[in-house]
């Protein structure tokens, strides 16, 4: 702590421990701080993951429940009664458990994150903390919906017989920049959503949209190939198809379309923390 | 104790920008409808300064009372010490982490139990979990509620829960503290026990800023004192002289507000009859003084005889008590009628006060029917009164908000009727 004494008491020699100033930058200029307030990240985040459930009936069961409930209904529809064909020798509830992971993580990620500040308008408005705390928290509460899913997956593929192939080392890979896709997401349109509150209602449109846009339950080899450049160029395609290859083994899609899904989620993070940070020092003011 | 210097605030200023609207356009729909219908027309914009050119000093173990009308800037000084908004000039700095006190209870969530919003509200603050876990009995103690530990706090009276939400932040190892005296909630003892928390904060080298509009209290627990006026630093120095200027200044400043576009709550009022503008000669009244309003209103058809009903609520919000004048006022369309109103000595209580006018028909004694109300018109304080040795008095909020005349004690000997 700053205390040393100095010769003039009045006037201390030693540095403040924090300056105050007007600033606008383009990138977080604290991760050291961010870093400092993890503990309250992890608060955050474990704050999420017990509310989800408080008072309900069937409590953590839906952590199961859901997953297994949102893979039966679309291996229903478009296993079901659009009879596509799934790839060979792997059921088609196995085939869309294993997108339902990547979808998870992705549609979680990118909800939670976006409308976290709005729903925490009154802790934005009255304490401080560094703004990105919140939406990184919510990355840390989807891992719970992930791992379960992931889990339910092990058994399946255990009951099945499906083994994944080496390219199961690959999974943090796909995992991470899956995240990064979502967070970049979720960032720039929570920070827009703090001022225009028409983000709150597009954004979901357009999650619905990506998930039957996506080869989510469906393999891109049954996307007709005139679509399937158009399919190639969506980042989610990529990122499915690879993650899917990593997990159940699934045919693993051109190199070009996992670099082009790569970059693009990296680029979109990056996009997503400037306009974050651009627009952060003022919600305070407008929430 | 150290005389080092904890805070140091230069030139600091802020200022929003104000569009000129005619409404406020919150959907981007309606800012590019906006932009389509007027497609050269940029959007007035204008800078206000809430703070500008604000610059102090406090010690370490030094307690700064800070105060002002309000929006005199007090709140966006606290919000920039605290960093939730940023300034636009000058510079603060500080020796020594802040932790802040001007809200309750910020991140309690009511599904949550008492012992794990400790938990959470403690990390919002700023404490670390080690910290928490050290100061976790004290807190429990120091709020009284050891045996709804594991109750989630919805269940709790709203006592407990601001006793709660308190002891938290006043367990708060920060250097600095900021602190806003509305807080001081509960019954008599526990605020006892706030107080005795910031005397005991101060001696022990730690700087507070407390936040308030009771001159008592602000004379009673702060060596110094700043005083802000809209958006500047009017004075700062020792407590008694910044007071005396406080409340000399203010009781010459005049309080006008124009209330003839303010939206009413309810969309049939203002329309045969509307009420423009609501002045009070002095937006601070000294507690024996009568209160004086002036009421200018429009009316779209003659109407009348009207009646003026004034109301008055508490910086709480709770109801203090209302008034109807008699049905004396004749309204001919397009002529703007001023009403001048004297309630006779209130006798309210030193505090911060808020003004409802209505213009319509009807009292306590017959069906009411309003025109135009218009909450919250004007806001107004009631200084404290000052004794014959120049002892600014203080009143506890747990007083309430009237100051009845002196009960006449009849007699006073053995007491007998009892046994």
């Amino acid at each position: 702590m700053a205390t040393s004494q100095s010769a003039d008491p009045t006037t201390p020699d030693d540095k403040p421990l924090l300056t105050i100033k007007p600033r606008r930058s383009w990138l977080p200029s604290h991760p050291k701080e961010l870093w400092s307030f993890r503990e309250l990240g992890v608060r955050f985040a474990a704050r999420d993951v017990t509310l989800r459930y408080r008072q309900t009936l069937l409590g953590a069961v839906w952590v199961i429940l859901v997953p297994l409930l949102g893979a039966g209904i679309l291996s229903f529809v478009f296993g079901g009664v659009a009879n596509l064909q799934g790839p060979p020798g792997i059921p088609y509830f196995v085939f869309t458990l294993a997108g339902m992971v990547a979808w998870t993580a992705f549609s979680q990620v990118t909800t939670r994150s976006s409308s976290v500040l709005v729903g925490n308008s009154q802790m934005v408005g009255k304490v401080y903390f560094p703004r990105l705390l919140l939406p990184i928290s919510t990355v840390l509460s989807t891992f719970v919906d992930v791992a379960v899913s992931l889990a339910l997956l092990i058994v399946l593929l255990g009951i099945s017989g499906v083994r994944p192939g080496l390219g199961v080392i690959t999974f943090p890979m796909w995992f991470l920049l899956i995240i990064a896709l979502a967070l970049g997401i979720g960032l720039a349109s929570g920070a827009l959503m703090v001022r225009y509150r028409d983000i709150q209602y597009i954004l979901p449109v357009g999650i619905q949209f990506l998930l039957f846009a996506s080869p989510v339950a469906y393999t891109l080899a049954s996307v007709p190939a005139s679509a399937q450049t158009l399919y190639e160029l969506n980042p989610l395609t990529g990122l499915l198809e690879g993650m899917r290859w990593s997990l159940i083994g699934t045919e693993r899609p051109d190199n070009w379309v996992l670099i082009w899904a790569g970059v693009c989620s990296v680029v979109v993070l990056v996009i997503g923390t400037v306009v974050f940070t651009r627009m952060e020092r003022e919600f305070a003011d407008v929430i | 104790m150290s005389s080092d210097v904890a805070i140091r605030v230069e030139d600091l200023g802020k200022s929003y920008t104000i569009r000129h609207q005619q409404s406020d356009h919150v959907t981007l729909a309606q800012v590019a409808l906006e932009r389509a219908k007027h497609p050269l027309r940029r959007n007035q914009k204008e800078d206000f300064w809430a703070l500008r050119e604000v610059g102090f000093e406090v010690n370490q173990g030094e307690v700064l009372g800070l105060i002002g009308r309000n929006g005199a800037g007090k709140s966006t000084l606290l919000k920039l010490l605290t960093r939730i908004t940023a300034p636009s000039t000058g510079r603060i700095d500080l020796w020594g982490r802040v932790g802040s006190l001007l809200e309750v209870g910020t991140g309690f969530h009511p599904e949550l139990t008492g012992r794990e919003n400790i938990y959470l509200n403690g990390s919002i603050l700023g404490m670390s979990r080690k910290e928490i876990d050290r100061q976790f009995d004290a807190i429990v103690e120091f709020a009284g509620v050891e045996k709804f530990l594991d109750t989630p706090v919805k269940r709790y009276s709203s006592g407990m829960y601001v006793r709660l939400a308190f002891a938290v932040a006043a367990h708060l190892e920060t250097e600095i503290l900021l602190l806003d005296e509305v807080l001081a909630v509960g019954d008599g003892d526990f605020q006892q026990k706030c107080f005795q928390k910031v005397n005991s904060l101060s001696s022990s080298g730690r700087s507070v800023i407390l936040v308030s509009h009771n001159m008592g209290s602000i004379s009673t627990f702060t060596d110094r004192a700043a005083y802000l006026e809209a958006g500047r630093l009017v004075t700062v120095g020792p407590t008694d002289a910044v007071v005396a200027e406080y409340l000399e200044r203010g009781g010459a400043t005049a309080n006008q507000v124009d209330v003839s576009s303010r939206r009413r709550d309810d969309p049939a009022h203002g329309r045969e009859a509307r009420i423009l503008r609501v002045s009070m000669e002095h937006g601070l009244v000294a507690g024996d003084d009568d209160i004086r309003v002036r009421v200018v209103a429009r009316a779209s058809e003659p109407l009348g005889p009207l009646r003026i009903g004034q109301s008055i609520r508490g910086a709480d919000g709770t109801a203090v008590g209302t008034s109807f004048s008699e049905a004396a006022v004749r309204l001919e369309p397009g002529v703007e009628t001023g009403v001048d109103l004297v309630i006779d000595q209130p006798r309210l209580a030193p505090g911060h006060y808020q003004l409802t006018v209505s213009l319509g028909i009807g009292n306590e004694a017959a069906a009411v029917r309003d025109y135009d109300v218009v909450y919250d018109a004007v806001h107004f304080e009631v200084a404290p009164t000052v004794t014959a040795d120049g002892i600014v008095t203080s009143w506890h909020r747990v007083w309430g908000a009237m100051r009845f005349d002196p009960p006449r004690i009849l007699s006073a000997d053995v007491d007998t009727l009892g046994r």
